[in-house]
């Protein structure tokens, strides 16, 4: 299989390791974990350089920051399945003395979590500290984000926002997840988001529109394009459109699934509908 | 013992703004950032040696803490720097989820504590920080006496691995700490010894205590003097042996005395050697503009205040 086509079996089972996570527990985030799969995967598997090791300093290699932090059934997919820790350590999912935390947490020690997220609005700040220290390292490598559309609604992002456009922090591409939902609903009606693209140029960033976040080429098309965009004085940032719930039918199109698990006949169609590719854990 | 003389009265801020400059000059790994309060932190020297690690973030808290937590990661050792109040309260959760969930080793430096900063009013005179910070896990929480000690903790906290709330102040206060005393976290320093009471103060108010130990003894109350520089974690040891001896014991603290330093050392006499106590602490209350001075008296946080404090205590032990 060519290397598209062995990412695109990974998006297949990360989407089962989603519903299987949520369901089993009855709780979780599916429908976020699922729009931005195609993400994950393109990030962890093509983007960004890791090293083998998981070092909490990170030096020497490209960092990532979810600061929506509910979305973290998709993040432990794809960090089990790239070698972070034991896929079957899935299982685990926000049960007691899980390392899988509800949202993502260092206190217990998860490789390839660096920071606690949760409560939204944090993760812009962080990752700019992060690319702060990679600067004052003379590290070369990049610092990535990615962030809610609803999250922007909190006032914290827009302070790290001026920050990294007024101090050139210009080794940071942060990624917003543009599904236009939100728990109570669709982010226009909940507190309208606006031209998103026009708020982060007017604050000085460079900005990229990805209007197939769901499609796994242009994914890597639209990061490998931001990472040009690097070292130029700006921040980047890339507005990515994705489908809540893509890849499970019913899921789609609404903020139904925000944080709501599948019951066992939701679940069978759901896995019926992405095939096992890589082995459940 | 040593017999304890004020050198001179200056602000605790400006031993953090020496101790600082200092760090900066032989710890290559601390970085610092302000929120648009660099003078009143007294950082500017800080500054002007290591512009590259310095971060002015604007009035802008949250951020500051968030960016703090990150520069962590890649192994620096971040001290923030704005007024009490903008350092805990407003910025609670950034410092909860990112900093001490997080484990981050960052340095949580607040000036203007308390009700002595003055004229500028309740809105600046946070009261409840020491509870705040105290209730998080993991978290350090340190109020030094004096310029000395406020210099000696701000070197000493670059040495210590995880999230650390140093808190002091805007007002000239006496400065008695020898020069070279060694700040040890956790260690309670005993001032004077006594027989009758046990005085434990926090802040500024170890040197009121140490003049109300003077006038008591004139009253034949040998009044036993600690100093607890470190509210947490709380040397229960140094408090217990002290509570057994004297039999009673009054906590001075400039903070409400809902979560501050009284109520910790109510918790540890409760639990291992129960003793009536008295608390100078303002009476969970807003401050109000005015000098410090005129502050202290009005809510009771001095020398007076803490004499009729273990004159009623005494009265108590039965």
């Amino acid at each position: 299989m060519s290397e598209i086509q062995d990412m695109e079996a990974l998006v297949t089972q990360v989407r089962r390791d989603i519903v299987r996570m949520v369901h089993k527990v009855n709780s979780g985030h599916p429908g976020g974990s699922l729009g931005c799969t195609e993400f994950f995967v393109a990030l962890f598997n093509k983007v960004m350089q890791i090293n083998d090791t998981f070092e909490m300093d990170g030096i020497g290699e490209d960092l990532f920051f979810l600061s929506n932090g509910h979305i973290s059934p998709v993040y432990y997919s794809v960090l089990a399945r790239r070698g972070f820790f034991p896929v079957e350590e899935l299982s685990t999912f926000r049960l007691i003395n899980s390392r899988l935390q509800g949202h993502p947490a260092t206190h217990e020690h998860l490789p390839g979590i660096r920071i606690a997220s949760g409560s939204l609005g944090q993760g812009m700040s962080v990752a700019i500290g992060a690319a702060l220290a990679k600067k004052l390292n003379k590290d070369p490598h990049l610092v990535y984000s990615l962030h809610g559309d609803g999250e922007l609604q909190e006032g914290q992002i827009w302070e790290a926002v001026m920050f990294a456009a007024g101090r050139g922090v210009d080794n940071l591409i942060a990624t917003v997840d543009r599904n236009g939902q939100q728990i109570d609903g669709p982010t226009e009606e909940v507190m309208p988001l606006g031209d998103v693209k026009t708020k982060f140029e007017a604050f000085g960033w460079q900005v990229l529109t990805l209007k197939e976040g769901n499609n796994l080429q242009a994914v890597i098309a639209a990061l490998e394009k931001a990472k040009t965009l690097t070292g130029k004085g700006k921040p980047v940032a890339v507005i990515m459109d994705t489908v809540m719930g893509n890849g499970v039918d019913f899921m789609m199109h609404t903020h139904a699934w925000h944080g709501k698990a599948p019951n066992d006949a939701q679940l069978e169609t759901a896995l019926a509908q992405n095939p096992e590719t890589l082995g459940d854990y | 013992m040593i017999k304890y003389t004020d050198q001179g009265k200056k602000d605790t801020r400006s031993g953090f703004g020496v101790g600082l400059a200092e760090l900066g000059r032989k710890n290559p790994k601390v970085v610092a950032l302000c929120a648009d309060l660099v003078g009143s932190l007294k950082m500017d020297e800080f500054i002007s040696e290591n512009p590259e690690r310095f971060f002015q973030v604007g009035i802008a808290e949250a951020n500051m803490m968030g960016i703090a937590a990150g520069l962590t990661i890649g192994g620096y050792i971040p001290f923030t720097g704005t007024f009490a109040n903008f350092s805990t309260g407003r910025v609670y959760d950034q410092i909860r989820q990112s900093i001490a969930y997080s484990g981050k080793n960052v340095k949580i430096c607040a000036s203007h504590a308390g009700i002595t900063l003055g004229e500028d009013g309740a809105t600046h005179q946070i009261l409840e920080d020491i509870g705040l910070m105290k209730m998080l896990p993991g978290m350090t929480v340190i109020n030094p006496c004096d310029y000395n000690q406020t210099r000696a903790a701000t070197l000493a906290i670059a040495e210590h691995q995880g999230p650390v709330y140093l808190r002091f102040g805007r007002p000239k206060v006496a400065n008695f700490t020898p020069v070279d005393q060694k700040f040890e976290i956790g260690k309670a320093l005993m001032l004077q010894p006594g027989t009758d009471v046990t005085i434990l103060a926090t802040g500024h108010l170890v040197w009121e205590a140490l003049i109300a130990a003077e006038n008591l003894s004139n009253q034949g109350i040998s009044a036993e003097v600690i100093n607890i520089h470190t509210i947490k974690p709380l040397d229960a040891g140094a408090i217990v042996a002290s509570a057994k001896k004297t039999g009673a014991v009054v906590t001075a603290e400039e903070h409400n005395y809902l979560g501050g330093l009284g109520e910790s050392v109510a918790r540890v006499l409760a639990t291992h050697s129960p003793a009536p106590q008295e608390f100078v602490a303002t009476q969970d209350t807003f401050g109000e503009s005015g000098t410090p001075e005129q502050l202290m008296e009005k809510y009771g946080l001095n020398t007076k205040s803490i004499e009729k404090a273990v004159v009623k205590v005494i009265e108590r032990k039965g």
